[in-house]
């Protein structure tokens, strides 16, 4: 495996490195507001510190993995495992941003559905009854009984 | 109020039809959590949350805190019939309860957690109901630097005791610093780090938080790693839950241990019941005359970490309530809702809020005396909820959330924030970096700037004002010596390392 693979599949390297950046903008807009006023510290005060410390750890945090060695015997990555879990995120992604015009039970419908037969691998017409009751279920728990207002799509539902 | 008639004014409020209700709901619920692996008490909590704001405070608490301690004696049961824990306190009792299983003795096993449990959260909730006021009181004296010092105290602890690397621990924590300062500040009215966002000048939900980080997280977590385990069966009938007479005798001692280690760790914030269990477990082997029994099936090193695990719920509850200090994740979880209702925990809320803290304490004690009753005979029928199949039980899991978190405030942005949450604790989770420190950031982070600037504000910028009032100082000195503990290991193992190879 290359170095620059390695540094890349080291979590430790990018998210410290993820981390740094954050930390330098957390300081960068620190500094613009202020730091003390004459009724004491202002709104930069402890911005501007924690981020110094993030920036500091997360530098020793690089600095670690690279002092102990990029492993060059990583486990193998599940790929099948981590491709299930994004597909699973994205569903739920796209659910939430199909919410507002289509509605609570429609979205959530269409997410179970994905994650039934998609994720878990169930057949299609097993996975439509089971999509369709568990928000039903969920409509008359929480819209019918508890009177709680989830988004409405354009079939007033 | 004195103890006894705290207490006895507890009951008053525990015993009303209403709150015994809630109580047993929460119990029930806690315990099918902590049956139901890759759902935690924390996630439960979070997502039921925002469900209860509409609730009597005194009945939410008892049942949202229900569900927390519920979730502990569940878990031995996944432990138990499918070596692995329900919930992560239960860790430990796989060891001994699997094995006690396999040897034949599942029935056993599982009333001798059941007893363990009993046995243990009782003595953790007469220990807080001891230790709570006298704790109130002393913190009284507390002022700004007092209460900043305190937090950083806490602070310390929580990272250096959250399982991961100390550096890992202590970003997480500074991440969730830097979320809680997301919005408006309340001194100058400046907006920070809103992105232009006008949604974020009120600042971030921490329901939405707990919910991503917690929930979401596991649930992506768990399809990443989807295991199969082979259930055990129960026994049927009552009888065969009793264990033997034998098995009582070689548990006695743990029970006491379990009691007692699990309340003690329990009052450290950062512990966390999964090191109650650990600890427990590791001085039952250490004094037992049969050490070659443990990890076969030895009834003692499943009584002690279940105990543990249980009398922790006792002990995580006294910062909590006379500090307003959360321990853990879940007890972070339980402030907020206190908040929620407009309840402030600290050394003030015995006298200001005694309906909801002695309430709560006696609520405790009838949940316990639920529990028990609930799975003795029951645990042949909550085992079946392991025959659930997960292309179930995540969608529901999913839909609750997601209701969770847009009923805060109605709006589809805190299920977008939702999302980004659940894949930040997904990430977190694969790289290492342990959540419950960047909960308790965010939790405590506002309090926290509040105690530095108004300590600041008082000495008018000097900053020795920490170190000139002895109880502040002492706090600092510690979370110093605490920060400082894995750097001086760290030196005396590189010392070793470097003396052996020279030799």
């Amino acid at each position: 495996m290359s170095r620059l693979g390695s540094i890349v599949r080291d979590g430790d390297i990018v998210s410290g490195a993820l981390l740094a950046a954050l930390g330098t903008y957390i300081i960068s807009r620190a500094s613009t507001w202020d730091y003390m006023t004459a009724n004491g510290p202002g709104p930069g005060f402890f911005p501007l510190w924690y981020g110094i410390c993030i920036v500091a750890l997360s530098l020793a945090l690089v600095g670690h993995a690279l002092f102990k060695g990029i492993s060059e015997t990583h486990e193998p990555i599940d790929w099948r495992g981590v491709g299930r879990a994004i597909v699973t995120w994205l569903a739920f992604v796209i659910a939430t941003a199909l919410m507002p015009f289509l509605g609570f039970v429609i979205a959530f419908t269409l997410l179970c559905l994905c994650l039934i037969h998609i994720v878990f691998r169930q057949p299609l017409l097993r996975a439509i009854v089971a999509s369709v009751a568990i928000t039903a279920v969920f409509k008359l728990i929480f819209v019918v009984l508890l009177q709680l207002d989830l988004p409405i799509g354009p079939l007033g539902i | 109020m004195d103890i006894i008639n705290g207490l006895a004014h507890g009951f008053g409020i525990a015993l009303v039809p209403q709150n015994l209700l809630w109580c047993f709901v929460g119990c029930f619920l806690g315990t099918v959590v902590g049956i139901l692996p890759g759902l935690g008490p924390a996630a439960t909590i979070a997502i039921l949350m925002p469900l209860t704001l509409n609730m009597d405070p005194a009945g939410g608490i008892i049942m949202l805190t229900g569900i927390y301690y519920g979730a502990k004696y569940g878990g031995s049961t996944t432990s138990i019939l499918l070596n692995m824990p329900g919930e992560s306190s239960s860790v430990v009792s796989c060891i001994d309860g699997y094995q006690m299983a396999r040897n034949g003795r599942a029935g056993a096993a599982l009333g001798i957690a059941a007893i363990a449990s009993f046995i243990a959260g009782t003595v953790g909730i007469v220990l807080l109901t001891l230790v709570a006021p006298a704790v109130a009181r002393f913190a009284l004296s507390f002022s700004a630097p007092e209460y900043f010092a305190l937090m950083a105290f806490g602070l310390s602890l929580v990272v250096l005791l959250s399982g991961a690397s100390l550096l890992k621990g202590l970003l997480a924590l500074l991440v969730g610093l830097w979320l809680s300062t997301i919005g408006i500040d309340l001194f100058s009215a400046q907006s920070r780090f809103t992105f232009g966002r006008s949604e974020l000048l009120g600042g971030l939900d921490f329901v939405v938080i707990a919910i991503g980080v917690f929930a979401i997280a596991e649930i992506l977590t768990t399809i990443q790693h989807r295991q199969e385990g082979t259930l055990i069966p129960v026994p049927k009938g009552f009888r065969n839950l009793l264990p033997s007479r034998e098995e009582l005798k070689a548990s006695r001692f743990a029970f006491v241990n379990g009691s007692f280690t699990g309340f003690i760790i329990g009052v450290l914030p950062g512990a966390g019941s999964a090191i109650a269990s650990f600890i427990a477990y590791g001085i039952e082997k250490a004094v037992s005359k049969r050490k070659e029994m443990f990890g076969k099936g030895a009834p003692e090193g499943l009584a002690a970490p279940e105990g543990a695990n249980n009398a922790d719920t006792g002990g995580a509850l006294v910062p909590l309530l006379t500090l307003g200090i959360p321990g853990g994740g879940t007890t972070a979880i339980l402030l907020s809702a206190l908040v929620l209702w407009g309840i402030r925990p600290g050394p003030l809320m015995i006298t200001e809020s005694p309906d909801i803290f002695w309430g709560l304490v006696a609520s405790m004690y009838v949940g316990n005396v639920v529990l028990l009753l609930l799975n003795l005979p029951l645990v042949p029928l909550f085992a079946q909820l392991l025959r659930v199949p997960t292309w179930i039980l995540f969608p529901v899991i999913f839909g609750l959330s997601i209701i969770g978190a847009y009923s805060v405030s109605e709006r589809i942005f805190d299920v977008e924030l939702l999302a980004a949450f659940g894949l930040l604790g997904f990430l977190m989770a694969k790289t290492g970096f342990p959540s419950a420190p960047l909960i308790l950031g965010f939790v405590l982070g506002d309090a926290m700037e509040r105690a530095l600037r108004q300590s600041l504000m008082m000495s008018q910028g000097d900053l020795t004002t920490f170190f000139q009032r002895p109880i502040s100082l002492v706090l600092l000195i510690a979370a110093v010596v605490i920060l400082l503990l894995p750097l001086v290991s760290w030196f005396n193992r590189a010392r070793v390392r470097a003396i052996s190879e020279g030799a």
